[in-house]
């Protein structure tokens, strides 16, 4: 178990590394063919200046908004965390109690529901649900908004969008960890104490149905993401997936590479927070990291 | 998005193709998917024998036109309207499944053959290229995948052939995680074993050995990859980084209607429900034939009156 933290750490810390040197590479040999800039230095002089320059956090100037590029991305960071936000409190929101109770009444309507979203929700491309969401919603009711940025108008039918292929997702993975759960004896016991239902539900079960939820939750933030780069972009969201599609359109090298850096290290942290939870979900991981040590 | 079933398909397959291809149909929504899915590849196969019209042809006195208006020639209508520069929609829909398809079905070959092949590698040979693989796998996994496809369609310019190649590579970590999984599984066995002591190198029993037997939970990930793949490439066109113009590509469709979705809902609505039905019949075809595969689901499948919800407990 410890070898397997030093492990995940080793990765957590080599991987900005590695995404810019493989990609940095490429790019500069595409950038060396259109436009000559100062590149005629060899590749490992321009990676040293590029790397120790990316150590001080300077991407150089965008091309497009001549900026320095780091501080346009870290701008956006805000609406994007406000918008996965809501999205992920939604999908906690829904699709938990769902899948509690889809476990608790197999073959139920819940049940059904589940299967139903789940199946849609991979088959939806997201930019065709989001305008959708728009023709049917937004046009009709008026008092929602389809494009901007602000409060609750404005954030629903993003939100929605982002959420709705992780709802079926994790509502599928929170029923069958529930189901598992409930067919343990430790639920017998609590049940032969006499405890109310709900509350071997909900404090028992749920709690150590959490961590695979929690795992898929943690890898959901890259599908997030992957989604809010689509739903940004088509409801106009200033957040930094929009960001990346305009710098990506704009040819914007900078400011491409300053967008790839931040979404990296985003990555990275959620990972390291997700396996952090682990020990704080299930003790035992705590427990047997020592022993492995002693 | 696509759960890897890992290892443990270790149980003999006793069921002969003909019970596997009765009961699938047995189901209605998996014989309304098979349907769907052998029209589409037949409009994709055939396009220029059944689109009614030229899918390039404009017209712009003919710009978004709503469904079944009379067209200017002959006497067969627009069935389903034409676009913002006065475009059959039908036929470009019909010629749109060609795309879809081919990017699909290639991108899934390629990510599927790549996969695997180093999925088995890592799997059979374990040790540093073991570690080394599947850090790789660990590191794609953690990226968002529209990103990698992008950065990737940045570098090398936007063409089909660059879309198909670069969601191929971008995919390949699904196949490689599966394939070592049950690589891992089968390494043990006797059979492997055998094929050792009688003097197989190592890439006979690789091909002939263990690759036959991880046939059909691979092919079950292939289809829900070509699913997905479809998906990708949609949304790639709409994002204006795959299929350029003037190529008809679903994508490419939703996102050229998407200013005038307020005046013409047909432009955005059509090409999205094909997208929506092709992934969806794909995904519903994966998960029978899952169903029916494995031994312990296909007892409770058979068991269903036909057209009897599934349930896939897993």
């Amino acid at each position: 178990m410890l070898l397997c933290v030093v492990f995940l750490g080793f990765r957590v810390i080599g991987d900005p590394v590695r995404i810019v040197l493989g990609w940095e590479a490429s790019e500069q040999r595409v950038q060396q063919l259109r436009k000559n800039l100062q590149l005629d230095d060899p590749l490992p002089v321009q990676f040293a200046r590029f790397a120790g320059s990316v150590v001080r956090g300077d991407f150089g100037d965008s091309f497009w908004q001549r900026k320095p590029s780091l501080p346009l991305v870290l701008d956006r960071l805000p609406a994007t965390f406000y918008l996965s936000g809501v999205a992920f409190g939604l999908v906690i929101l829904l699709a938990v109690p769902l899948g509690a109770i889809a476990a608790l009444r197999p073959r139920s309507l819940a049940d059904r529901v589940i299967n139903v979203v789940a199946l849609a929700g991979v088959s939806i491309v997201q930019f065709w649900l989001a305008l959708m969401f728009i023709l049917i919603v937004a046009v009709q009711a008026g008092w929602l908004r389809t494009s901007g940025y602000g409060g609750y108008q404005f954030v629903i039918l993003p939100a929605l969008t982002l959420a709705y292929p992780l709802i079926g997702h994790i509502s599928q993975i929170t029923r069958s960890a529930m189901l598992d759960e409930l067919s343990k004896p430790y639920i017998k016991a609590a049940r032969a104490k006499g405890l109310s239902e709900t509350r071997i539900v909900f404090t028992h079960a749920l709690k150590n149905a959490a961590i695979p939820i929690v795992t898929v939750g943690g890898n959901a933030l890259t599908s997030l993401l992957n989604g809010a780069i689509v739903v940004e972009f088509v409801f106009g969201w200033p957040g930094i997936g929009q960001l990346t599609i305009q710098a990506f359109q704009q040819r914007d090298l900078p400011l491409v590479e300053a967008t790839v850096f931040v979404i990296a290290v985003m990555i990275i942290v959620t990972n390291l927070l997700v396996d952090l939870s682990y020990t704080y979900l299930n003790p035992r991981i705590r427990f047997q990291g020592s022993s492995d040590e002693a | 998005m696509i759960e890897a079933q890992g290892g443990g398909q270790a149980r003999a397959r006793t069921i002969s193709r003909l019970t596997v291809v009765r009961s699938l149909l047995r189901d209605w929504m998996t014989l309304l998917s098979i349907t769907f899915l052998a029209l589409l590849v037949i409009c994709a196969v055939g396009a220029e024998f059944i689109a009614p019209f030229d899918p390039l042809d404009d017209n712009l006195r003919m710009r978004n036109r709503p469904p079944m208006t009379p067209a200017v020639e002959g006497n067969f209508p627009h069935v389903l309207g034409t676009d913002p520069i006065g475009r059959d929609m039908l036929s470009r829909l019909i010629y749109g499944a060609r795309i879809s398809l081919i990017v699909g079905f290639s991108a899934a070959l390629i990510s599927g053959m790549v996969g695997t092949l180093l999925g088995i590698v890592a799997g059979y040979y374990r040790g540093r290229l073991d570690d080394l693989i599947m850090r790789l796998v660990d590191l794609q996994m953690a990226m968002p995948f529209l990103l990698l496809a992008l950065i990737f369609l940045f570098i090398m310019g936007s063409s089909l052939l660059n879309v198909v190649l670069v969601l191929g590579v971008v995919n390949w970590m699904l196949f490689a995680r599966v394939a070592r999984g049950m690589t891992l599984a089968y390494r043990e066995t006797t059979f492997i074993d055998a094929a050792r002591v009688t003097g197989c190198t190592g890439a006979r029993i690789i091909l002939r050995h263990l690759l036959p037997n991880m046939l059909s939970p691979l092919l079950i990930l292939g289809t829900l990859d070509v699913a997905g793949l479809i998906l990708a490439e949609t949304s790639l066109s709409f994002l204006g980084f795959g299929i350029q113009e003037p190529t008809p590509s679903w994508g490419l469709m939703v996102s050229g209607g998407r200013r005038y979705m307020s005046s013409a809902w047909w432009l955005v609505t059509l090409p999205g429900i094909a997208i929506f039905l092709t992934a969806l019949s794909l995904n519903l075809v994966a998960s029978s034939v899952r169903a029916v595969t494995d031994p312990v689901q296909r007892e409770r499948w058979l068991a269903l009156a036909p057209g009897g919800a599934r349930k896939e407990d897993r």
